[in-house]
Parts: structure tokens; sequence; C-alpha cells
């Protein structure tokens, strides 16, 4: 098998490839750089926010121009000039943070490159179910973010009514608005391309003796995903397309008609619902934060099965507990629209749909957590991630439960407690378990191991600073500062707190900084890293059987599988770990 | 090209008893009935929730359902759809008997009555389009033609009467800016004074009279909005299934000569798609036009 990899000339074997590693690794990078970007968004928004008003600083304020900045006189005397955020651009540029970070960001790292890359190895599958769908969901995927950015540069800028795209504003948004809703459907497909292949591969290219309970919990985290994107997108696509008639074709499915805007009439028949832009929205939406944060859990479940040397505790409740959470995502929904004057029996409904599916969530955390117990742990890099990750969720999930209660959600909703509370789920979490993930696959990847001082730095600045960037949120918001205000000096609730939105635009800037090792270990582990064999950590699962880098086709010889994932430490056996694939 | 063999690629799965591509397709039909459940969804949310007397009905007086969309039509096209589901499913069992030219003859079949559907389709579209409804401010009467009314309640819950007259732009007179000085308007058979029997006329219309005026196009109304969204998502679907039918029908021999069973079951997996594109119509027939 490997001497064909030869053969392929490069632009088939590392740019149109439908080897699923290929393409998995060009998930990642394009994601990361994604990631960069959004963030690099919000590190503009958390200089206005802690510097209400005032000059960018150099770096900024040389690359962005009109109308996302506007000029002002700093110095009366001199006449010296400089470059502040406009409210405009503040806008375009948090609803495209949200998007980015989301949809081009996190779900393609989480599912198109983990996913991509390590499910087909630990089913054992020389490939993907479709490999050249597979491709074709990468591309659709690079043109749809391609479209995305595109935004910035049509007239009147970016899209710019939040990442919840919610009507009637996004109705009488500028032309970025309908960027935002094509790009999304070109998004939308893409992952349903993929999603169909994930599942097909898990269920049926699984080797000789992987029954599905001998599945590694990330291959089942990737399943239940793959289900939630395949049922729960298709409504925001139908949601996206109703919203771009809407804008394009002169209908009324979100107008309910009458909207004067600037002293005239919008020209409409009227009749539509915006209250049905919303439902249609979170109901992909919700879901959607599951397909954020479960490949994470599966990440985390390897990395510490693999580093405290003993079988996950409670897997099968980790799987039950994994497809529940899938089933339950679907009838939550509504508790993102307590506010919109539901009735009570509704919002009663909906309030004990959201108590019901923390429950799955507190126990895969609580099986986690208890694997840690009695074992002689490895600290390295990954397993450093992983075990910041665990109370990173916590706070994530419990902060989540007021939310989800009608009678503190009136006083939480639409604060700084709600940005705090899924920053918390998907920084902190769903990133830092990214992190893990790359440390951990880096030396399957490539043949080569990251290094593990660079890595020990990164994780320590990455955690220091980003508790500093998102605790802050929670008392903000608790303090009455609204999520999506450009100035919150303006209200005098809002500056008796403002020194908590400095400590959080520092803390950013930290964390900025802290990502220079992660840059650094990535490009030069791959030239000067240390060369390692096919199972450098001394890992159970099929994937550590294929050669590393494994070739075109994965496995020197199809394997075959004799025991569960996380046989660790077995009583009787030579080695600490013993491997799924019989020799 | 590749080396990689993909298990179960043609082979059923003893578990599921499908090959990869028939999983794979069903699992895409899962993922298309959310997308038109939403759709339906959206539907069924508006229609409850618009004030009484403006959503068309079939054979209500005011609203008239029946008269917007041509039912005839669809009739005709549903008749298309499941014959060809039936030809389909013919093309597919000659080519699992070993038929290959059978097989080809009853896909080219499905693709002409496919085709045949979206022609249907054009002259249903292409009528709406061109045909006009105007609300006037007031009461309208001139030349022998007077408008129509009907009572109709308001979103906050008031009533209003709506004057209107349906019927066809014959010519736009605009003076030398351009400006629209007046439609010369052919009020339909059926609104023009003096009702069933008579001679309609053309009238001079203002646009200082007019409240509103549109075609019976998507942005006519919530229902037709629906209308064009629904159904214009579904021709694509059509417009979809022709493309890939076409493709098996002009390359289909040489995978035939290799792949005998591969072929049968792209061609079957193609069925289990052109199906659910009938079902879809099945339930659209209905809701739209009938209901
Ligand atoms: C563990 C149980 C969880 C509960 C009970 C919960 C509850 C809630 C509630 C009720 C809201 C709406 C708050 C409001 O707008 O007033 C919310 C917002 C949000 N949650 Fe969670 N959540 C949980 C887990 C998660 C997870 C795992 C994620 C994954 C990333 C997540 C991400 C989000 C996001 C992105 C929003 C904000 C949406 C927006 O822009 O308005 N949540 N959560
Ligand atoms: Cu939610």
């Amino acid at each position: 098998m490997s001497d064909h990899s030869h053969e392929l000339p490069f632009w088939k074997k590392y740019i149109f490839s439908v080897d699923h590693k290929v393409i998995g690794i060009q998930y990642t990078v394009t994601a990361l750089l994604f990631l960069a970007f959004g963030f690099g968004l919000m590190l503009v928004m958390r200089y206005q926010l802690a510097y209400p008003n005032q000059p960018l600083p150099g770096v900024f304020a040389s690359v962005l121009s009109e109308p996302v900045v506007g000029e002002v006189t700093v110095n009366e005397a001199t006449g010296e000039t400089g470059k502040v955020l406009t409210g405009d651009g503040y806008n375009a540029f948090g609803a495209m943070h949200g998007t980015i970070m989301v949809f081009l960001a996190i779900v393609p790292l989480a599912v198109g490159g983990f996913g991509n890359f390590v499910l087909p190895l630990q089913c054992g599958a020389p490939d993907m179910a479709f490999p050249r769908l597979n491709m074709a969901s990468y591309w659709t995927y690079l043109c749809g973010g391609i479209l995305m950015l595109f935004g910035f540069f049509v007239k009147g800028g970016a899209a710019n009514s939040g990442w919840t795209s919610y009507p009637p504003l996004s109705l009488i948004a500028t032309t970025g608005q309908t960027i935002w809703l094509l790009g999304m459907v070109i998004l939308i497909t893409s992952s349903l391309l993929g999603s169909v292949n994930f599942i097909v591969t898990a269920v049926q290219l699984r080797v000789q003796g992987l029954s599905f309970f001998r599945l590694p919990f990330f291959v089942w985290a990737q399943l239940v995903t793959s289900f939630l994107l395949l049922l729960a997108f298709p409504p925001l696509e139908a949601a996206g397309l109703l919203q771009l008639m809407d804008r394009v074709a002169g209908t009324s499915f979100f107008d309910p008609g009458g909207l004067i805007i600037s002293g005239v009439e919008r020209n409409s028949a009227g009749g539509g619902s915006p209250l049905l832009w919303q439902h249609l929205f979170w109901f992909l939406a919700h879901p959607e934060v599951y397909v954020l944060i479960l490949p994470g859990l599966g990440i985390i479940a390897e990395v510490i099965a693999n580093n405290t040397r003993k079988p996950l505790w409670g897997y099968k409740s980790l799987v039950y507990s994994a497809i529940f959470l899938g089933f339950m995502s679907f009838i939550v929904w509504a508790h993102h629209m307590y506010l919109t004057g539901m009735g009570t029996t509704l919002s009663t409904f909906f309030q004990a749909t959201t108590m019901i599916i923390s429950v799955p969530s507190v126990i895969i955390l609580t099986c986690l957590v208890i694997s840690l117990w009695g074992a002689r742990i490895r600290f390295n890099t990954p397993m450093l991630f992983a075990l910041s990750f665990l109370p990173m969720f916590a706070i994530g999930g419990l902060t989540g439960l007021p939310l989800g209660l009608t009678a503190s959600d009136i006083h939480l909703h639409d604060t700084y407690y709600v940005i705090g509370h899924f920053h918390y789920v998907v920084a902190p979490g769903t990133i830092f378990a990214m992190f893990a993930g790359v440390y951990y696959w880096y030396p399957k990847a490539s043949g080569r191991m990251m290094n593990e001082w660079l890595g020990r730095i990164h994780w320590f600045g990455s955690f220091v600073f980003i508790n500093a960037v998102f605790m802050p949120f929670f008392f903000l918001g608790m303090a009455g500062v609204l999520r999506r205000q450009f100035d919150q000096t303006e209200t005098l609730h809002g500056a008796a707190v403002q020194g908590l939105t400095v400590m959080a635009t520092w803390g950013a800037i930290g964390l900025a900084l802290a990502q220079i090792p992660f840059v650094i270990n990535f490009f030069w582990s791959m030239f000067a890293g240390q060369r390692v064999g096919a199972n450098p950590w001394k890992a159970t699962t099929l994937e550590w059987t294929a050669p590393s880098p494994p070739p075109h086709g994965n496995f020197d010889a199809v394997p075959v599988v004799a025991r569960g994932p996380y046989e660790y430490s077995v009583p009787g056996e030579s080695e600490d770990f013993s491997m799924q694939a019989t020799a | 090209m590749s080396a990689t063999v993909i298990p179960y690629d043609v082979k059923p799965h003893p578990l599921t008893g499908m090959y990869n591509g028939k999983f794979g397709i069903w699992l895409f039909l899962a993922s298309e009935i959310m997308l038109f459940g939403a759709l339906f969804s959206t539907y069924v949310l508006l229609r409850v929730g618009a004030p009484e007397g403006t959503w068309p009905i079939a054979g209500s007086p005011t609203t008239r359902g029946d008269n917007i969309l041509q039912v005839p039509l669809a009739a005709l096209n549903t008749a298309f759809l499941i014959t060809s589901s039936v030809t389909m499913v013919l093309a597919w069992a000659n080519l699992k008997m070993g038929s290959f030219k059978k097989g080809q003859q009853f896909l080219l079949v499905t693709v002409l009555l496919a085709g045949a559907f979206l022609v249907v389709k054009y002259f249903e579209y292409n009528s709406k389009l061109h045909h006009y409804a105007v609300t006037f401010n007031e009461h309208f009467d001139r030349d022998g033609v007077e408008s129509k009314s009907f009572k109709g309640l308001t979103q906050a819950g008031t009533e209003k009467t709506i004057h209107y007259l349906w019927g066809h732009v014959e010519e736009t007179k605009k003076d030398a800016d351009g400006a629209i000085q007046s439609y010369l308007f052919m009020p339909d058979h059926d609104t023009s004074h003096g009702g069933e029997g008579h001679e309609p006329k053309a009238v001079e219309i203002h646009p200082a009279e007019i409240a509103r005026m549109t075609t019976f196009g998507p942005g006519g109304s919530s229902f037709l909005g629906c209308y064009f969204v629904i159904t214009g998502l579904h021709g694509l679907h059509i417009v979809g299934g022709i493309v890939v039918m076409l493709w098996f029908l002009l390359t289909g021999s040489k995978m035939w000569k290799t792949q005998p069973d591969k072929y049968a079951n792209r061609i079957e997996c193609t069925g289990l798609y052109w199906h659910f594109v009938d079902l879809v119509w099945i339930f659209l027939f209905p809701v739209l036009y009938l209901l």
C-alpha cells in the first residue's frame, strides 16, 4: 500500500487529497487560522471596551480602515490624529467573532480536524467510507469561510446583527448580512457531507472484533455529534434560506409588517414572525453547543485514560450519557427564549428539560474525575490541558443552571454572565481539549513529538490568562452589564465595574502572548521534534497500532480487535497497557 | 487511483444490511426531512398566526386560494412524478436483472417525466409573476371598473376593509424622467365590474391611488412566500435529480462493463432520493393547493 503514495503527484497528495489524514490536517490548520483571526477581532473589541473611544494602538490602526474605524483628533494642540473603532465596526466584529469561532473554528477543528484524522484510525478503517465526499466537504468549508471573510469588503462591512442574526434587525442590515447567509448555507452543506461520512464510517467500517462497546469514547462522541449536525443543521439552513428570501426576494417570513426605517415604511406584505427565526435558530444552536463540547469530551477521555494508566471509570455510563445528551439537546432550545413572552406552561417544560439535560453532563464529568482516583498520573502537556479542562468545564456547566431557570434568567439574560457561562464551556473547555488533542496526536500525524517544555509554558500561560479573561464576566453580568455593548462606562452601574473589563482585556492580551510558545513549538517540532515510533504514549487504541505517520490506507495489515478500548494495567500482563489489536 | 479498498463499498454490511452508499443516502434523506420539516413548520406557524381572512383558502369567496394556484396543472404534475417513480424502479430492476439497455431506457423516461414537471412548473411560476394584485387607498370606481373589497383584521386585531383588483398590467406609461405616470390595467374576468359574462375592459390607474401593488410572486403574501420557497426548493431537488440521472445516462456504460453491481447500486441510491423528492411533492400538493 505505502508504495502507492509515492506515485501521487504533490498536488494530489497534499492539496486535493482524498486521504482522511491529510484532510484532517487541512481542517486543523485552516481552523486554527480562523481561530487566531476570530481572536484578533476580539482583541480590537476588548481594547475599545477597556479604553472606550481611545485611539487604537499602532498594529491595529494600520490594518483597519473605514467603516470599521474612524479618525479622531488625539491632541488638539498638535493636530495629531488616531483611529478609533466605530460602533458599526464593533457590531460587525462582534457578529463575525461569534460566527467565525463557532462555525469556522471550533466545529471544523473538533469534527473536521480531529474527527477526520482520528475516527477512521480508531475504527481500524483504511479511510473514510466516502473519501471523495470527504474532500468535497473540506473544500466546501473553505469556500464558505472565504465567502464569510469577503463580507468585510462589501459596502457597509461584514454582517453586524450578531451571530444569532435576529430579525427584524438582520432584515434591514447592510449587504454583509446577505453574504453571511450565503456563507452559512455553504457551511451547513459542508457539515452535512461530513456528518453522513462519519456515521457511515463508524457504523460500517469497524474492523473485525470492534463491537460498538469496544469503540473508544472519542468515536462515540463523534458519532453523537454527527447525528446532531445531521439533524439540527437543516432547520437552520431552511431558516437561512427564508431570511435570504426576505432580504433579496421581498418575502416577509420574519417581517411582521409596518417596520418604519428612517421614517419610511419597509415595503413588504407583512404577516411574518420574528420569533419564528429564533425558534429555528435555537433548534439548531442548542444542539450546536453539544457539537462544540462532545468532541472535546471525547479527546479528554482518551488523554485521561492514557495518562492515568487505568481503564476509564464508567465507560458505559459515558456512552449512554452521550447518547441521552444528544437526544435531549433537541428539546431544550427555548431556554434561550424565556424573555420573549412565552407562557408559563411552555417555560415550565423547557425549564424541566434543561434541568434534565444537565444530569448526563454531570455524569460524564463525574466519570472523568473519578477516573483520576488512585491513579499514578503522568503529568505531560496533553494531561495538563485535560486536567485543567475538568474544573473549567464544571464552572461553565454549573453556571448554566441559573440560566435555565426563569426566575434567575430574567436577571441574567443578555448580560455578561451568559457570555461568561458559555465561554467557560467553549474556551477553557473545548479549546483546552483541542490543545490536549494537538499535543496528544501530533506524534501520530508527524512522527515527531512536540517539545514538552514549550508545551508546559503554553499550558501555564493559557490557564492563568484565560481565567483572567472570563472570570470577571460573571461579576460584570451580575452587576448588570449587558452583552453586545459598545461602551459600558456610559451607564452608571457599568462605569462602577469598569476595572473588571480592563482586567479582562489585559487577560486577553496575556492569552495572546501565551500562544507564542505553541506556534513556535508547532512548526519547530515538525523538523526538530524527537522522532518516535508507532506508540510513543504506550496507548491502547487502534490508531497507535498504525505506523507514525500512517501511510495511505493506514494499517500495514488489517487489524483484528480482541479487547475493549482502555485496558491499562491489566493484572498479569507484562506491560501496563494491552493494545486493542492482537499482534 | 488509490490502492485503498473501502470495505462494504458494494456488498451489504451484515449489521445494517446496507452497503455504504445506501446507508449514506438514508442518512442524507433524514437530514432532508428536517430541512423540509422546518419549511412546513414555517408554513403552519405563519398560517396559524395570520389574521383572519388574510390566508388564501381554497373555496373561500374572499381570499380565493384555489384561484391563486392552478390545481389542474398541479394534478398533472403529480401524475408525472408518480409515473416517474415507477419508471425509476423499473430502471433499477432491469439493471439488477442484467439488462443494461432497458434499464437506461427507463432512466431516460424518468428524466423526461422530470423535465415535463419542470416545464409545467415554469408556466405556473410565469403566470404568477405577471399577475398583479393592486390594493387601493380607498374604494376605486372608474370607467365602469370597480374595486372589490373584503373585511380583514390587522395584526393588531382592528378591522380593516381592503379594496383590491387583480389583473394584468397592459402598459406602463412613464414621463420624460422615467417616473411612472399611470398603468393601463386589465382586471381579471371575475373582478371587473359586471362580473362573469361581461367583457372585461382595461382601466387607467395612477400610482397615487395605490396603497400597494405586487405580483403574485414571492413577495405577494406570506402564503405566496411559502409557496415559492417550498416549491422552489423542491424544484431545485428535481433539477439535481435530473443532473445526476443524465450523468449516469452518459457515463453509465463504462462502469457497467467493469462493475455492474456497483452501477445498479448507484441507480438504487438515485432512486431512493427520487422517491423522496416525489414524496415531498405528495405532501406539497394538498398542503399548498388544496387546503
Ligand atoms: C450543562 C448544562 C447547560 C445548561 C443548563 C445551559 C444553559 C444555558 C442557558 C439557559 C442559556 C441561555 C442564557 C440566556 O440567553 O439568558 C445558555 C446560553 C449559552 N450556552 Fe449553555 N448551558 C449548558 C451547557 C452548555 C454547553 C455544554 C455549551 C457548549 C459550548 C453551552 C453554550 C452556550 C452558548 C454558546 C450560549 C449563548 C448563546 C447566545 O449567544 O445567546 N452551554 N446556556
Ligand atoms: Cu441552550
